[in-house]
């Protein structure tokens, strides 16, 4: 089981004529995903090396193929717009790849998000991943397992990869994994994901990457407890040793005026009954003896 | 990006939000020049660095008449300012600016800043000005008044009125702080700012409101579209190492400690500094080499690193996904051929052909420690900081 995502899910790629959309279309066809479209303004009527039509308008995309879900691989500065035109089509959702959004053109995005039906993850992200079904993003396939029990929610790229093969070292297979994204607006939030997986009854444990900056890390600990979240949860939050006043990499990773230390955020989630890490290198292991102990008790 | 108090004081005077007559000075004579054009007796000499705290450093004056300014001027002027901001080593001033002193009956607070929860912009005011927000937000959060800005829309006249009135401002105050504060959020709507505050923002006692201070930041990603910002930039305030790597598209910030990082991804390269941590090290840097970790990238990440002379030993930490971990490993090796070094550097590579990048490593020239794990990667890196090679 798993969620968002899964065999059936019918993907259009946005910007898919692009460098980095076209090779990531690639990889995707080859892990197994069902692309049904492409989209770039001006190329409609042709087909991309993979066989896949392209539309002018992912209007058009979405009403002659029946895609629900849609990639974006668009530039920063085009990037929101693609977005609304996503929403707008109607799609379930979208995943926002692009790194380099303007915080400006992403408020009009998070409205326009919250009064449609339309979920996105992302911008600044990775993307999302349900082992042995369905890839929808630049994640490398290989290093994770299917059919498994464990879902990873990360504001991270690479930290998540560590994280995956931590857990496949373990044995452990993974459920669904999704990378929410370093900026400071995102479309989906932690407590969003945990609610689904909290739902999801193939789902045991869910590992969680935050990192400095914001306070959602403090707000889905908080969230947890109200909600008697009752699955093993294994945190690890990057940017310990990070210096205040200082955007980290990520455009949202930055401790301002005191506020989003990566301390603050493993107190938050420790005094909700969270097993929190010290160590990026911790994670899998940390996980292995959290479903151990569970199964014994 | 960050700019001085008098580039934003600039853009906040075209606005139409009343800022003190005043003048820029790159040099002793200039702020001279710049006291007798404005032809007042009382002005303020204040030191232009990126950091809060002049005031307490000593970098900001009263001055009354040419002596005092003369005085003042020669004082602060290539002064080291330390405050809490620029950290123990201070910050040197070359940049002034002298502006006409106001008559202050009250000190109030202003800013604009984006609210991660609820994905919108927040406009607040306080009446306690001149103090640090974050002390008043956290001894007194009842006292900052916030009104939250729609999605596609701007701050209301109702919104500034609403704030100007709890501000307990009356009769003509009002109208000047309501066109002051939708003055300002068009500022830093039309130029993407991230940040914005006014601290102190002054009523005088001729009733006007001025913005006695300006600090704005700008939002990285929205620079594209700001050129006559981007032209704002001194890049004097900023460490060389930080903006040479910055020209080779590469994300370096550089800290205290003695063992240099280089990573691929913010999050690993973060998780990679707190392990160092964790095994007893302290982190020289931060720097994500990004999704291309080839000969180029890496060669000018080991200059950047190695130019801080506290780096005792190198951690390379990559996980290969799309990128080949031996496409890293052959870059690193080529790497080492243009740039020479003479410490420790320890690799630990993972996932797409990580066996085969491990055997290239072990047979090349260079001697490096090849770790098996992060956790055997930090301990290592640690360890080699006391060792020679």
């Amino acid at each position: 089981m798993s969620i968002l995502i899964n065999n059936e899910t019918k993907l259009v790629v946005q910007g898919i004529t692009g460098k980095e959309g076209a090779f990531h279309t690639q990889q995707m066809v080859e892990y197994g995903t069902q692309i049904v479209a492409g989209v770039t303004p001006g190329k409609g009527g042709q087909i991309d090396d993979n066989g896949i039509p392209i539309f002018n308008t992912l209007e058009s995309a979405v009403t002659e193929t029946g895609a629900n879900a849609s990639v974006i691989f668009v530039p920063p500065p085009f990037a929101a717009d693609a977005c609304l035109e996503a929403i707008d089509a109607g799609v379930d959702l979208i995943i926002c790849i692009t790194e380099g959004i303007p915080t400006m053109d992403m408020v009009p995005v998070k409205d326009a998000l919250d009064n449609s039906h339309t979920r996105m993850i992302g911008p600044n992200c990775p993307g999302i991943i349900t082992p042995g079904e369905c890839k929808i993003g630049i994640m490398p396939g290989f290093i994770h397992k299917p059919h498994g029990n464990v879902g990873v929610i990360s504001r991270s790229g690479t930290l998540t990869y560590e994280a995956v093969h931590q857990l496949t070292e373990q044995g452990i297979g993974q459920s669904t994994c999704i990378g929410i994204g370093g900026d400071p607006i995102i479309g989906t939030t932690f407590i969003d994901l945990l609610s689904l997986f909290k739902d999801d009854p193939h789902t045991e444990g869910v590992v969680m990457i935050g990192e400095i900056g914001g306070s959602a890390e403090e707000e889905a600990a908080q969230w947890m407890q109200n909600n008697n979240f009752d699955k093993s949860v294994v945190a690890f939050i990057a940017g310990q040793t990070a210096p205040p006043g200082r955007r980290m990499g990520h455009a949202g990773a930055i401790i301002a005026g005191g506020k989003g230390t990566a301390a603050d955020k493993m107190t938050s989630l420790r005094n909700a009954g969270i097993t929190v890490c010290d160590s990026p290198a911790e994670i899998g292991k940390t996980m292995a003896n959290s479903l151990q102990s569970k199964m014994t008790v | 990006m960050k700019i001085h108090e008098y580039q934003g004081k600039e853009l906040f005077r075209n606005a139409g939000v009343t800022v003190p007559n005043g003048y820029p000075a790159f040099s002793v004579d200039e702020a001279m020049e710049a006291y007798q054009k404005l032809n007042t007796e009382k002005v303020v000499v204040k030191a232009q660095i990126h950091a809060g705290g002049r005031g307490k450093g000593g970098g900001v004056k009263l001055a009354n008449g040419t002596e005092e300014v003369q005085k003042y001027v020669n004082d602060i002027f290539g002064m080291n300012l330390i405050t809490h901001q620029t950290g123990p080593e201070g910050k040197n001033v070359q940049r002034l600016l002298i502006e006409e002193a106001s008559d202050i009956a009250r000190e109030l607070y202003a800013g604009i800043v984006l609210d991660r929860s609820s994905g919108k912009f927040v406009f607040m005011v306080s009446s306690e000005g001149g103090v640090e927000i974050e002390k008043i937000a956290a001894e007194s959060p009842e006292k900052i008044i916030k009104e939250w800005i729609e999605p596609n829309e701007d701050l209301k006249q109702f919104q500034a009125r609403k704030l100007a009135f709890a501000l307990g401002l009356s009769g003509v105050q009002i109208k000047h702080a309501v066109k002051t504060f939708l003055s300002l959020w068009k500022v830093f709507k039309f130029y993407d700012c991230s940040l914005m505050e006014i601290n102190p923002l002054v009523v005088t006692q001729s009733d006007e409101v001025i913005a006695l201070d300006s600090k704005i930041n700008f939002d990285d990603n929205a620079l594209f579209r700001h050129k006559d910002i981007q032209e704002m930039r001194d890049l004097s305030e900023e460490e060389p190492s930080e903006v040479e790597a910055d020209s080779y598209n590469l994300n370096y910030i550089k800290l205290d400690g003695n063992v240099g990082c280089m990573v691929n991804g913010a999050g690993l390269a973060m998780g990679t500094m707190d392990i160092i941590k964790l095994y007893g090290g302290e982190p020289a840097n931060f720097l994500d080499v990004g999704g291309v970790a080839n000969a180029e990238t890496v060669a000018h990440g080991f200059k950047i690193i190695l130019s801080d002379p506290n780096v005792k030993s190198i951690l390379i930490n990559i996980f290969g996904g799309i990128v080949r971990c031996d496409r890293v490993a052959q870059g690193v090796i080529d790497a080492l051929a243009q740039v020479k070094v003479t410490i420790p550097v320890i690799i630990r590579l993972e996932g797409t052909n990580a066996i085969e990048a491990r055997n290239l490593l072990k047979n090349a020239e260079h001697d490096f420690i090849v770790a098996s794990s992060l956790a055997d990667a930090a301990e290592k890196a640690v360890k080699a900081t006391g060792e020679d090679i």
